[in-house]
């Protein structure tokens, strides 16, 4: 309870958590309220905004207020989902070398780095270009979450390595529990806030890595994401045409959902850290 | 003796792991792409053997299947055949050892699209356009940030409360969508600057004074477009840096000592440039890879078009070989940063002796 006020009387987590949240509604209450309809032409390309389509059409003529929905939507499920698979194998890793130290910690150490040098937009775009056909939304997801694990699993482990020494850790040792025991009872409950800003920064970084993707033209194929109007704006001349409606919107959203993310992390990094509070 | 330094031990171990990594490296670029379906062979085929009758395309196919490759040949270069009169197909290991000897050598084949032209001749003439472009950006956005951000931890104040939410929101507007709207707005709305491309379309790339006129000028918007976010995220970094080092033991026991307070910031300063050091040199080493959507939206002449023009047309040739470049340029920076930290830090120091 101490927390959660803690939280609410920073401002800037307010903020962030304000804005997240009205995507979030936005992204689960607009389909309900409005008519969503991403495949029906409303009429001619680039229609400037008008009070039947409020922010005009596409170069398709479809409505851009159901394909900003429909691509919030995506955006949103592929943060979650990437974040989520990247913050548990990157916590897994982390959390088991950190422990258990020795050599399996040094392999787990070398692993990771080997593939935290390596550039992960790098593996994507490879991985994505080999599997042209199904490349579908969740797989696009799942895949983020594989490549962008490493830097969660080197902070989680450098954090699970100076709890490893303390009493807790060795009275529950010599009561007998086991590797696992200790890791998800002893170690990790002192983890979970860490582990929770892991999340929240791994959710915009798979956030960003779909939009770059999609932007490249390796977006996928089965739903509208924000980075994809954004590529499809970019080839099919919005720019030049002045239709700022069918690239500004988008440009919006990703930034205010990623925008959010951070402050939302840094703020919590304030309340976390008895150290940089006032 | 000057082979047991405890830096000279360091680096050796470092450059030992580093090679492990570039062939993981080599490895997950061969094997990838090879995930897919699409052949290299067949593309070309699909283009080209309209109109050829079989013999010719048989002999063309295998001509390429060669070039790429894909099949096994004998001591004089021919093409050897099955009982049935097919190629014979090289295994796929043999085709790793073939692909691992070429990049040693500096060899990346040849482009499918642009056939017969060598990826490497590709990437010779758009390599330069990317270095331009990011290697000045990201130095100087690298200083301004880390000035600023220094400035901020320690002024706090006005100063701080201006710039720290400026910084954040600039470091987390992403790449892609600053660059649109320059594109946008001063390209299009306002036609101050040239909004896509390198150079004005008459020009062919020379040393010349109207060449290089005619490049700096479109050279501001995708110069604007990396470096504010560069920036931002580095002023962002040094001032939690500055912040921590400001709540440390040794900066409050110095203070307590009475000394001066400029020397306590050079202290600080040296102890929190650090870890800023290492991500320049991650920023340096990553440009390339960071390149690809800013080149993409100024459709601008360097790698990341290339690679961008690569992935449209699934030449798998060019996009392995950008990848590969982008991999070593990020290697190569870790490594320099490895070593430099070396040098630098004295715990760094203190841990190799006593390893």
């Amino acid at each position: 309870m101490k927390l959660l006020k803690n939280l609410l009387a920073s401002p800037a987590f307010a903020l962030g958590m304000g804005l997240f949240v009205l995507t979030l509604l936005t992204s689960l209450l607009g389909p309900r309220l409005l008519h969503v309809d991403v495949n029906t032409r409303v009429g001619l390309a680039y229609l400037p905004p008008s009070s039947s389509h409020w922010l005009g059409t596409d170069h398709m003529g479809l409505d851009m207020v159901s394909l900003l929905i429909a691509g919030l939507r995506s955006s949103l499920y592929v943060g979650f989902l990437a974040g989520t698979v990247a913050t548990t194998v990157g916590t897994l890793i982390g959390l088991y070398g950190g422990y258990k130290g020795g050599l399996i910690d040094d392999v787990l150490t070398a692993a990771t780095n080997l593939f935290l040098v390596i550039p992960s937009l790098i593996v994507l775009i490879l991985l994505s270009a080999s599997i042209e056909n199904g490349r579908s939304l969740t797989l696009i997801a799942l895949i983020i979450g594989c490549t962008t694990w490493t830097w969660s699993a080197r902070a989680v482990r450098a954090q699970a390595a100076s709890l490893r020494n303390r009493d807790h850790v060795a009275l529950a040792r010599i009561n007998g529990y086991g590797t696992f025991g200790i890791v998800f009872l002893h170690i990790m409950p002192y983890l979970l806030s860490y582990i929770f800003m892991v999340f929240i920064l791994q959710m915009a970084t798979g956030i960003l890595a779909e939009a770059s993707l999609s932007m490249l033209g390796l977006g996928p194929y089965d739903s509208v994401s924000l980075g994809k109007i954004l590529n499809e704006a970019k080839t099919n001349e919005a720019l030049t045409d002045g239709a700022w409606w069918a690239f500004a919107p988008a440009m919006v959203l990703i930034t205010m959902i990623v925008f959010s993310l951070y402050i939302i992390n840094t703020s919590l990094e304030g309340v976390f850290n008895p150290r940089l509070r006032k | 003796m000057l082979t047991n330094h405890p830096t000279i031990k360091h680096i050796a171990r470092r450059a030992g792991w580093y090679v492990v990594t570039f062939l993981v490296a080599v490895t997950i670029n061969f094997t990838l792409p090879r995930l897919g379906e699409a052949n290299p062979v067949d593309t070309i085929m699909s283009r080209v053997s309209a109109g050829l009758d079989a013999a010719s395309a048989q002999a063309k196919e295998e001509a390429y299947l060669k070039e790429f490759n894909l099949v096994e040949v004998d001591a004089v270069g021919r093409v050897k055949h099955d009982a049935r009169g097919r190629p014979v197909r090289t295994s796929l290991g043999q085709q790793f050892i073939n692909y691992l000897g070429m990049t040693l050598r500096g060899d990346l084949g040849s482009s499918i699209l642009q056939h017969p032209k060598r990826v490497s001749e590709i990437i010779k003439t758009a390599l330069p356009w990317t270095l331009a472009l990011q290697l000045p950006t990201i130095v100087f956005g690298w200083l301004i940030g880390n000035t600023l951000g220094a400035l901020a931890a320690y002024k706090r104040g006005v100063f701080d409360r201006v710039l720290y939410p400026l910084a954040l929101l600039t470091s987390a507007v992403p790449a892609f969508c600053f660059g649109m709207l320059l594109v946008y707005v001063l390209g299009i709305r306002l036609e101050w600057f040239p909004a896509v491309g390198g150079y004005d379309d008459g020009l062919t790339p020379e040393v010349s004074w109207a060449f290089f006129q005619s490049a700096s000028y479109y050279y501001v918007l995708p110069f604007l477009s990396v470096f504010l976010i560069v920036v931002g995220g580095q002023a962002i970094g040094m001032r939690s840096m500055c912040i921590y080092e400001l709540g440390t033991d040794y900066v409050k026991y110095a203070k307590l000592l009475g000394i001066k307070e400029s020397k306590i910031l050079l202290y600080m300063f040296r102890n929190a440039m650090l870890p800023q050091l290492t991500g320049l040199a991650l920023a340096l080493g990553t440009m390339v890879g960071g390149a690809l959507v800013t080149e993409m939206i100024f459709s601008y002449p360097g790698l990341g078009m290339a690679i961008l023009t690569a992935i449209q047309g699934s030449d798998y040739p060019l996009i392995t070989g950008c990848t590969l470049l982008v991999t070593v340029c990020v290697l190569v920076a870790n490594f320099s940063v490895d070593v430099l930290v070396g040098f630098l830090d004295p715990r760094v120091r203190a841990t190799q002796a006593h390893k």
